[in-house]
């Protein structure tokens, strides 16, 4: 009880550090184009976050959150496409390159702000329900599973990119003005969105371990760790894998949504195959099986990789690769695992800690 | 571990209910519909003896071997401006960013030359996608792009100076020589993306009002070279001629695959309009020789100014390294933009924007002059064939610079396309 009311602390102190740099520390020391990227990086953490319930606790490598992420993104930037049109015009786009003289059917629900919302964590989570029952009922387990992610992304961005008249195809839709009303040209209001989505990533980053500590949490690792045990202890792990599954899909599709305001563009390169490695990178790196360390390693290494090409336009590829076989091939358990050592060495005489670490040959 | 402490249940609510006020305190900014609003321009850092500009190419991806050759030429230009003084009297420091060949990651880097870096002007980009997602960046900033790639036109930007050919200096011309040659029956193959799509639909217009037919209309994804069922269709279709939009690495498989199929530049000729001399050297001449390319520029196009690129390139750049259209246009823009600036006496980009009507250049395509309405720039259009050595020659040319009309309004078949 001692060791648990010294984590929650623990977390608790993390959660309000966390807090004081994003809201403070951060909108004081950066610049309007620093911190408009930060929103960025902190919208690939939000992913991480589902990341961290779905692999580092679920065992489930989800190489196609970019599926999720997508989803939510397109729901947003056609909301917002609509509204900057204006009532009664097309987007510029479908004008451009559409021989459409009205909105395509699939498109009008999302001239409603609220459906458009609902639907930017909804739709996602919807998806991924109806393939996780197919999938995890049917037991499709480890590399299977990657595999299947990963062709989904990669499917869904080919159709993405064919749909040119209704999706944007390539470009996907880009030059987005307004959010709800407000200008995105106003710094203050790109400020704004800094801020939800700040506020928005610590509220599922609370949720999240509010889930990985209770009952669920537990049957999760278990379930990760040893699946025929705990099949035959009555439970049924293909609904505890949905939970986890849909859980991560609307965290990605609420990150996408609120991609969109910060950058100002959601596009088939953001949602394939690439990104969606990169997703999991990010946790990987920080380590997958911390919320912590998933969180902060997509923040760092989304952090780096602006950084590293900015000051190297030509070299920074090999660094970044440099950096992910360096962090897989020495800290399997991510960035997260060095804490637990460096906090290990220098309390030999604590009782054994049972470090939140997945070993590699489990992963897939 | 299963049940959590009430005390940090309650801290937590405390500490989401005080962001939740913060967010909610926040003051709010303007409305989309107030008026000057994005009346910001950026700031130019012309300070000292220099004035940056930036480079934006994909120096990373799919596109870096095709983007790098038009960093190289823009990196000619200004040593050359340098070397006789540079613009204004002030060196022109180049800031380069690399785009990665990802679209988001333009829009990113455009974002910190305009508001990180201050630079009086930017040039690169090259698919259609990317300029796609950094116009918004600098119509926002009021700050200049130079674009130096063909494109498929239906765009104007007031914060885009085109120095590649749009469509009616380039697509059509090519139409109107395979028309002239008789080719009466076209199939289109092309990549996956903006340009061959919305291209092909322009070529479908012109085929409509021109009495002649499109057999088949094929698109692979960027990037793919699985080219086998395409070359199949293609040969069954028994066309006169295919009108080739692939991009990059997908045309070496498709000529692998047409020639494997049997096909050949006598039997039925292909004319590709992404594909120059860099390209070519990376195909195979094999593959290529005698097909049809369509360009504003080639390496031997005569000319005394073409001859001073070429050399000074090769110099620069090794000897083996051929210099191609989008390269030339590259090379081509930073003088444009350098002649529009002495001519305004200001970096100031309405400035240079309102001084750039007129303005010439005796560029190594020969005599280009900008029109300062659409800001394209009138291009003389050059059909060439691929010779055994891997240079193009040319075949036919317009005679002479083509007024750009990048909304096609000239032609009453294009009526319908925008």
């Amino acid at each position: 009880m001692n060791l648990l009311k010294g984590r929650s602390a623990r977390a608790a102190a993390g959660f309000a550090a966390a807090a004081v740099v994003l809201f403070a520390v951060a909108p004081l020391m950066l610049s309007d184009f620093r911190l408009g990227l930060l929103a960025k990086y902190l919208c690939t953490a939000m992913v991480a976050v589902g990341i961290c319930l779905a692999w580092g606790r679920g065992g489930l490598l989800t190489l196609g959150q970019g599926v999720f992420f997508g989803l939510g993104g397109y729901a947003m930037a056609m909301h917002l496409k609509i509204a900057d049109a204006g009532p009664g015009n097309l987007p510029d786009f479908m004008q451009l390159y559409g021989t459409a003289t009205e909105l395509p059917w699939w498109w009008q629900p999302f001239a409603n702000p609220l459906f458009a919302i609902a639907a930017t964590v909804l739709l996602p989570m919807t998806v991924a329900a109806l393939l996780g029952l197919f999938i995890f009922r049917r037991r499709v387990k480890g590399a299977y599973f990657a595999i299947l992610s990963q062709a989904l992304a990669a499917a869904f961005a080919i159709w993405l990119i064919g749909q040119q008249a209704t999706t944007g195809g390539t470009n996907g839709l880009t030059d987005i003005q307004g959010f709800f009303g407000y200008s995105l040209d106003d710094p203050v209001n790109q400020r704004m969105v800094y801020f939800v989505i700040a506020a928005v990533l610590l509220l599922l980053i609370a949720l999240a371990r509010q889930l990985i500590q209770s009952r669920y949490g537990e049957l999760l690792v278990a379930v990760r760790d040893s699946e025929e045990r705990v099949r035959f202890l009555g439970y049924d792990p293909a609904n505890v894998k949905l939970v986890a599954y849909v859980v991560a899909a609307g965290m990605a599709g609420l990150a996408g949504a609120l991609f969109v305001p910060a950058v100002g563009i959601i596009s088939p390169a953001l949602i394939g195959i690439v990104p969606s490695i990169e997703f999991v990178i990010g946790a990987a790196v920080g380590g997958r099986a911390s919320l912590a360390g998933a969180v902060l390693g997509a923040v760092a290494v989304a952090w780096a990789k602006t950084t590293l090409s900015e000051e190297f336009p030509a070299a920074w590829t090999y660094f970044q690769g440099l950096l992910f076989i360096v962090a897989l091939a020495f800290l399997p358990g991510g960035l997260a695992s060095l804490a637990v050592y460096v906090r290990r060495r220098g309390a030999p005489k604590a009782p054994e800690q049972k470090a939140p670490v997945v070993p590699v040959g489990e992963a897939a | 571990m299963s049940s959590v402490p009430s005390i940090h249940r309650r801290r937590l609510l405390a500490g989401t209910a005080a962001l939740a006020a913060v967010v909610a305190l926040s003051a709010c900014g303007a409305k989309t519909d107030a008026a000057g609003s994005s009346d910001k321009a950026a700031k130019i850092d012309s300070s000292g003896d220099t004035v940056k500009v930036g480079l934006l190419n994909s120096l990373s991806g799919t596109m870096a071997i095709s983007e790098v050759t038009v960093r190289n030429s823009l990196q000619l230009a200004i040593a050359e401006i340098n070397a006789k003084g540079g613009v204004l009297g002030k060196k022109i420091k180049p800031i380069s960013e690399d785009g990665a060949s990802d679209w988001p990651t333009f829009a990113e880097k455009a974002t910190k030359l305009i508001k990180e870096d201050g630079v009086a002007a930017t040039f690169g980009c090259w698919t259609s996608a990317s300029r796609k997602a950094v116009k918004p960046v600098f119509e926002k900033n009021k700050s200049l792009l130079f674009y130096p790639v063909q494109y498929e036109g239906l765009e104007e930007s007031p914060y885009i100076f085109y120095t590649g050919a749009t469509t009616n200096q380039q697509i059509i011309p090519a139409l109107d020589y395979l028309k002239s040659q008789g080719k009466k029956k076209l199939y289109l193959v092309g990549s996956d993306y903006v340009f061959p799509r919305t291209a092909n639909k322009e070529i479908k217009a012109y085929a409509k009002a021109n009495g002649m037919t499109i057999l088949g209309e094929d698109y692979a994804p960027l990037g793919s070279t699985e080219f086998s069922t395409i070359a199949n269709k293609v040969k069954a279709s028994k066309a006169d001629a295919v009108f080739n939009t692939l991009n990059g690495d997908s045309n070496v498989a498709f000529f692998k695959e047409y020639k494997s199929a049997g096909l050949s530049a006598a039997t039925m000729p292909v004319v590709s309009v992404s594909i120059a001399e860099e390209e070519v050297k990376s195909i195979g001449t094999q593959y290529l020789e005698g097909q049809l390319t369509a360009w504003n520029y080639y390496q031997t196009t005569p000319g005394a100014a073409n001859t001073t690129f070429v050399k000074a390139y090769k110099a620069k750049y090794g000897a083996d390294k051929p210099t191609s259209d989008p390269m030339e246009a590259a090379y081509t823009s930073v003088y444009l933009w350098k002649a529009m600036v002495e001519k305004a006496k200001s970096f100031d980009p309405e400035k240079v924007k309102a001084a750039s009507d007129g303005i010439t250049f005796d560029a190594p395509e020969g005599l280009v002059t900008v029109d300062g309405a659409s800001q394209h720039i009138y291009k003389t259009a050059r059909i060439g064939k691929v010779g055994s050595d891997g240079l193009i020659e040319q075949v036919w040319d317009s005679g002479k610079p083509i007024k750009p009309d990048p909304f096609l309004k000239g032609y009453p078949w294009a009526a319908g396309l925008s």
